[in-house]
């Protein structure tokens, strides 16, 4: 693994910081229930954060990515402001998307981020466009499309690596697999448990790989990125991986005690911090500080959302056209 | 003026608009080698290649979903889905995201699309081919309706829908492919959102719309005698020239709209609703709504005709609406 000491840093940074952007997103949803406001469903990505950080690592500012309901840590990844992210999740105007889209509709297209999605497999057609526009216009740009394994058992999700790989498309699918649509167990869906073989019948590579091994993540989507914007068309990428929270804030935890502790022993995050700090590549102080760092941003960011103005009941018409 | 097809209307916006702007591409069914099955995009393929009138597998949810994401990157995609019939397949794509996507983002992004599609009956093709769902676009916010008549109309309509920065749903009709009429020599553009006087008159004024409009005109001439009829076509419903509704009740105080859309929940009931709102005390009758019967296309030929309005039944919608 040829990565810099840098960019080593910047994984774990941004690792952490969505685990932290989730965990304070929880206590903002709790003030609010506080208040009496239910501010809509809040899908968790802490327990994937391997899968974000280990594939954005490979794009630029310009590729594109279109993100799923779970969607706060690829917005991260991607480098969107997380104050403006938080500010979004209490729906106000400073927000990401104004406040008018929430947590599952975070959108940065000056940053190629362009939307996560209510619909699940909603994105996978959208992706093909940004692709196909970048391959339209000759550019190496690269798009990447984050879905969960649910979106899987979608006939789109079909159509569309159909045609990806027809037009050979500069896309990558990242399925993240966390092993749970909603409250159905994969079992229930799907009759092959794994979903990289279904790559071949529409003739692309699928790789599989461990999502909560942001190095491993990180080594497949590098191929899958250079072969996208190399011109050699798309790949299906399975990230194994499993969300430490229920499906959303609504609905109660229903899978087994062992089955949690099993993944949650395999946690991404002390798992790339203990290597790096065994590696010697950062040591007990800069990971401490690193950690201050990031609280220090996530406290003020927190602040930014609650002391930020909710948008005028008289805006409810704008933006609807352009 | 010259003397052209609504084919060939249609044909020519899309060549001049992609002549003008190499940002709109081509997307859908047949389109290329066979020029589309209704012939709208023949010869495409010749003169802009491959790269520009790109030929689909049967996939409508997932081309639709190129044309919307390939919309927020900043190309203008002309798609073509082959009946209003499948865009059930893609309604996701529509109405989830093309016509959402702007206002999510706060808007940030914008989806400059034109999706075509033809509805109707009259060819004996049953249920899953006839049907019309202006109705169900319209109620959606976030996608503008385009719905002509005339081939002068529809050159006009779909080159400002091309250029327009919002997606455009453009309803053809397949009754309509055949029908000649004038358009200029010179280039043209009609605005979204301008009603046509297709007929003055002082009695009654009848809102109709795509083929709606030609049988509307033949039972105006027919009732001639008795009643003289207004006849406006909205061209667009979204957005709709309710001014130009308003201002002709006011001055007949008397309304029928004329839909081939079935009667129940269309747009016909819409109009009668903000006509209403705008100008009860101008209505000297009921308004009313003549539109299909409300049951899916039967295959039979005397009843397919038995289920859409035709010349005749609108005359007598017309005499009970100037009653």
């Amino acid at each position: 693994m040829d990565i810099g000491r840098d960019e080593l840093r910047e994984m774990l940074r941004l690792m952490i910081t969505i685990r932290r952007f989730e965990l304070k997103a929880q206590e903002l949803f709790e003030e609010g229930l506080a208040r009496g406001q239910f501010l809509g469903a809040l899908h968790s990505y802490e327990g994937q954060e391997a899968v974000a950080v280990g594939v954005c690592a490979h794009l630029r500012e310009d590729d594109y990515v279109l993100s799923s309901h779970r969607g706060h840590g690829h917005a991260i990844a991607k480098g969107a402001e997380v104050r403006r992210m938080m500010a979004e999740l209490l729906g106000k105007e400073t927000g990401i998307s104004r406040g008018r889209g929430g947590s599952m509709h975070m959108f940065a297209p000056g940053i190629g981020l362009m939307g996560g999605n209510g619909i699940v497999g909603g994105g996978t057609p959208l992706a093909l466009g940004p692709a196909f526009a970048a391959q339209y216009r000759g550019t190496d740009q690269v798009t990447v499309c984050f879905f969960g394994e649910g979106a899987a058992a979608q006939g789109v999700f079909h159509e569309s690596l159909n045609l990806a790989s027809l037009w050979e498309l500069p896309v990558i699918y990242v399925c993240e697999n966390n092993l749970w649509a909603a409250t159905t167990p994969i079992a229930d869906a799907w009759p092959v448990q794994d979903l990289a073989p279904r790559a071949e019948a529409f003739g692309m590579p699928g790789l599989t790989v461990d999502g909560n091994d942001v190095l491993a993540v990180h080594e497949a989507a590098g191929e899958a990125v250079d072969r996208a914007r190399g011109g050699g068309g798309p790949t299906l990428v399975e990230a194994k991986t499993y969300r430490h929270r229920p499906h959303c804030m609504v609905i109660p935890e229903h899978r087994d005690e062992e089955e949690r502790e099993k993944w949650h022993a395999r946690d991404p995050i002390p798992r790339f911090e203990g290597r790096l700090l065994e590696q010697g590549v950062l040591s007990d102080i800069e990971v401490a500080d690193l950690r201050t760092e990031i609280d220090a941003e996530l406290e003020e960011a927190a602040d930014f959302a609650r002391e930020s103005e909710l948008p005028g009941t008289e805006t409810i018409h704008e933006h609807l056209w352009a | 003026m010259r003397n052209v097809t609504f084919v060939r209307a249609l044909n020519e916006a899309i060549a001049e608009e992609m002549e003008r702007d190499e940002s709109v591409v081509l997307i859908g069914e047949d389109i290329a080698d066979c020029g589309g099955v209704f012939g709208v995009t023949a010869g495409m393929l010749s003169r802009f290649g491959r790269e520009r009138v790109r030929q689909t597998p049967i996939s409508e949810a997932a081309f639709t979903g190129l044309a919307v994401g390939a919309a927020m990157a900043g190309l203008r995609p002309v798609s073509e889905i082959m009946y209003v019939d499948f865009a059930t397949t893609c309604m996701d794509q529509i109405l989830n995201q093309a016509a959402k996507l702007r206002y999510m983002s706060g808007g940030q992004v914008s989806v400059p699309l034109v999706i075509r599609t033809q509805q109707g009956g009259g060819t004996c093709e049953a249920a899953q081919h006839s049907q019309n769902f202006e109705a169900i676009f319209a109620h959606v916010p976030g996608l503008k309706v385009a719905i002509p008549a005339t081939p002068y109309d529809a050159k006009g309509l779909l080159k400002s829908a091309i250029r327009d920065d919002n997606p455009v749903m453009f309803l053809e009709h397949k009754l309509l492919y055949e029908e000649k009429g004038d358009i200029p020599r010179e280039e043209y553009l009609i605005p979204l959102g301008e009603a046509d006087v297709k007929r003055e008159g002082e009695d009654l004024t009848v809102v109709a719309t795509s083929l709606m409009v030609h049988r509307a005109l033949q039972a105006a001439e027919a009732v001639a005698d008795e009643i003289s009829v207004e006849v406006i076509d909205p061209r667009t419903l979204v957005p709709l020239d309710l001014e130009a509704i308003v201002a002709s009740v006011r001055k007949t105080g008397r309304l029928l709209v004329v839909q081939e859309a079935w009667t129940s929940g269309g747009f016909g009931s819409e109009i009668v609703r903000r006509v209403v709102d705008e100008c009860f005390e101008a209505l000297k009758a009921p308004p009313r709504v003549h539109g299909s019967a409300d049951v899916p296309m039967p295959f039979s030929p005397p009843l397919e005709q038995a289920v859409v309005p035709s010349a005749e039944t609108i005359a007598e919608a017309m005499r009970t609406a100037a009653a």
